[in-house]
């Protein structure tokens, strides 16, 4: 009898061992798992592609490239560093700081020997959640069911000196005495140049665009308070990261100031409040957005695509895409942004992608691409 | 005992309100005028030893005095302008009130705003002059300050103005060359100078020119100048589109020794435009290579 109790505790103790080793191995959503497995040997079997997949993209959240690259088919053609450089991001870019948080799959097309699965990878980052769409071909190779992963083409740059000559802001606060009205630098002069208030899936949204009219770079944020029928007001927001914060002298700018949970009925009015500072800026690095085309994507959604070209000599390496689109009458109905996954490196280009809501699609018929940087190592 | 008492509180009330006290046997007398930083003596009457009181904006003060003589007040306690009150007790309380004006001016408080104005704007450029004595008293009696632009090593703008509660001020439209535009105002031996830069306004007649090249287009503009001939500084962005059958290339492109340029990749006929800020420039179109 007095042994009875220990080997009670003993016996819950290896249950939720085992509870604990198995529900690791089929964890979703673990979070900073360095690398290796909890135990070898207890992940499912990948007799079907949904198994197949569900353990390879197990095994990258846990970031056992091993046996992430092992269960990928031989024919294929990419090479492990390439495909753990896809997965983790290089260069400082927004992928190197992102975690896989979880992911959902579902068949496409699946056949005994070959299957096509689409896969929406959900990314926790810096910059907010971020889902993916990928789909991903599987082949059956024996009685296991293997990924077919592409070779992938990352953007090489060659040893190489790029002269840059465009301007840089500098700001120097002045030295002189107390003497009043002797030192005084006005802050640049920016203005709203459109508004327009629509209300959209998830409340209202104010949207529009800024123009620095300015001979110096700005700072800029953009506010609205809304007021209600009795000219109180009841919300309060900013442009946030729907705006290129620092603009160049005669840029513009969409901006987008969400209201969530609130519709234009019981709006009388809605103030806007742009606010400039005089911050010290570069000129460098230009980028251009190349072959801008809305299209159908395979969900069928509309979005906005292109190729971010990097013409100067530094490395960005969070690109964000910011885009206002037109009316027929030139009237901006709809702001929509998106972060590049990858770093932009000198002298090449990445791929963008923004969706434009179904409520607006048909609308659109211009559109205007900014492109705000993020670079380590300041101007 | 009710005549008593009313003579009592109105005997208070004088001394409160800085009037003449019932007491016959003390008197005071202060100066009509006193300047800022100037000494200044009071005249006591009577005989015995008394407190005397000085209150003021910038002193708050008091010292045993004997009656009949004088009291001397230093440059240091009337250096502030405003009213004072002197106070003088004895068996009883008797005060005067006097001024203390503000000095020659000495300093010139100069404001100008705004620090950079775009050239030829109405109304654009404006400034309040303010003059102080040397204990930094704002003078209120009316003063002439004469008031210059210059820009370019010439005279723009002159005006006379009057002080009026010790502010003067003005406002001017800006000139049509860009660079520094010095505002000046004087007053006696007394001047302030602040500098306002004048920037090119927006873009005018933007045009641009462009040609095919192994890749693509390289397009650029002519000289950038606003519409007084001012040169656009660089680094102002031009916004370059191009748009050919496979999409729309967009790219913000600064200003480089007074032109923008940007090369982009495009194939087959190609409609270039460029904007900067709200000033649209002219369609170029290109045919196929």
């Amino acid at each position: 009898m007095k042994f009875a109790l220990p080997i009670v505790l003993v016996a819950i103790t290896a249950g939720l061992m085992l509870v604990g080793v198995v529900g690791a191995a089929h964890a979703r959503g673990t979070v900073g798992i360095a690398a290796g497995s909890a135990m070898y040997g207890l992940t499912p079997k990948a007799s079907a592609p949904e198994p197949a997949l569900t353990n390879l993209l197990v095994d990258i959240q846990r970031r056992d490239w091993d046996a992430a690259f092992s269960s990928l088919s031989k024919t294929g053609g990419a090479d492990k560093q390439s495909f753990i450089e896809e997965w983790t991001g290089s260069n400082g870019s927004l992928r190197s700081f992102s975690n896989l948080e979880s992911f959902d799959s579902r068949p496409l097309h699946i056949t005994n020997d070959q299957a096509q699965m689409r896969v929406h990878l959900h990314w926790s980052t810096p910059v907010g959640p971020i889902e993916d769409v990928r789909d991903i071909h599987l082949v059956r190779e024996g009685d296991i069911w293997k990924a077919v992963w592409p070779a992938i083409v990352l953007a090489k740059v060659p040893a190489q000196v790029i002269p840059v000559t465009y301007l840089r802001w500098d700001l120097v606060n002045g030295s002189a005495g107390n003497e009043w009205g002797s030192k005084n630098i006005d802050a640049p002069h920016v203005r709203i140049i459109s508004m327009n208030a629509e209300d959209s899936s998830e409340g209202i949204a104010v949207m529009g665009e800024v123009v620095n009219e300015d001979t110096i770079p700005a700072f800029v944020n953009v506010n609205g308070t809304l007021i209600d029928g009795s000219g109180n007001p009841i919300d309060d927001e900013s442009s946030f990261d729907k705006i290129a914060h620092i603009l160049l002298p005669k840029q513009v700018t969409p901006y987008r100031i969400d209201f969530p949970g609130f519709r234009l009925k019981k709006i009388k009015d809605v103030r806007m409040d742009v606010k400039a500072a005089l911050v010290p800026a570069s000129a460098d690095p230009v980028i251009g957005v190349m072959n801008q085309k809305v299209e159908t994507d395979v969900q069928g959604k509309s979005v906005l695509h292109g190729d971010l070209l990097n013409e100067s000599g530094r490395t960005v390496n969070i690109p964000h895409v910011i885009a206002s689109f037109y009316d027929n009458n030139g009237k901006v109905v709809w702001v929509a942004d998106g972060y590049v996954d990858g770093a932009l490196l000198p002298q090449s280009s990445e791929p963008f992608a923004v969706e434009i809501p179904r409520s607006v699609a048909a609308e659109v018929q211009n559109f205007h691409v900014v492109v705000n940087q993020y670079s380590l190592g300041g101007l | 005992m009710r005549l008593f008492l009313a003579c009592a509180a109105i005997c208070l009330a004088q001394v409160h309100f800085g009037e003449v006290s019932s007491a016959q046997d003390v008197d005071i007398r202060v100066p009509s005028v006193v300047v800022a930083g100037n000494q200044a003596n009071i005249s006591t009457g009577g005989s015995g030893k008394a407190t005397f009181y000085l209150v003021g904006p910038g002193v708050s003060r008091k010292s045993d005095v004997s009656l009949g003589k004088e009291v001397f007040l230093s440059a240091q306690d009337l250096s502030v302008a405003g009213r004072y009150l002197a106070v003088l007790c004895s068996s009883a309380c008797r005060s005067a009130a006097f001024y203390v004006s503000s000095a020659q001016p000495h300093t010139l408080a100069f404001l100008v705003h705004p620090s950079r104005v775009a050239v030829a704007q109405n109304d654009a450029v404006s400034g309040v002059a303010l003059p102080f004595d040397l204990f930094d008293n704002l003078v209120l009696s009316p003063l002439g300050v004469n008031l210059q632009l210059t820009g370019g090593g010439r005279l723009l703008f002159s005006q006379a103005l009057r002080t009026r509660d010790g502010i003067a001020w003005f406002r001017s439209s800006s000139g049509r060359s860009a660079g520094a535009l010095q505002v000046t105002a004087s007053l006696d031996k007394v001047s302030a100078q602040r500098a306002v830069q004048e920037v090119a306004s927006d873009p005018c007649n933007l045009r641009i020119n462009g040609q095919r090249t192994p890749t693509g287009v390289l397009v650029q503009t002519e000289p950038v100048h606003d519409c007084a001939g001012n040169a656009v500084p660089d680094g102002t962005i031009v916004t370059f589109s191009a748009t050919d059958s496979s999409g729309k290339s967009t790219v913000d492109a600064p200003i480089k020794h007074g032109i923008a340029r940007a090369e982009m990749a495009t194939s087959g006929v190609t409609l270039i435009t460029a904007a900067s800020g709200v000033v649209m420039g002219n369609e170029l179109r290109l045919g196929s290579q």
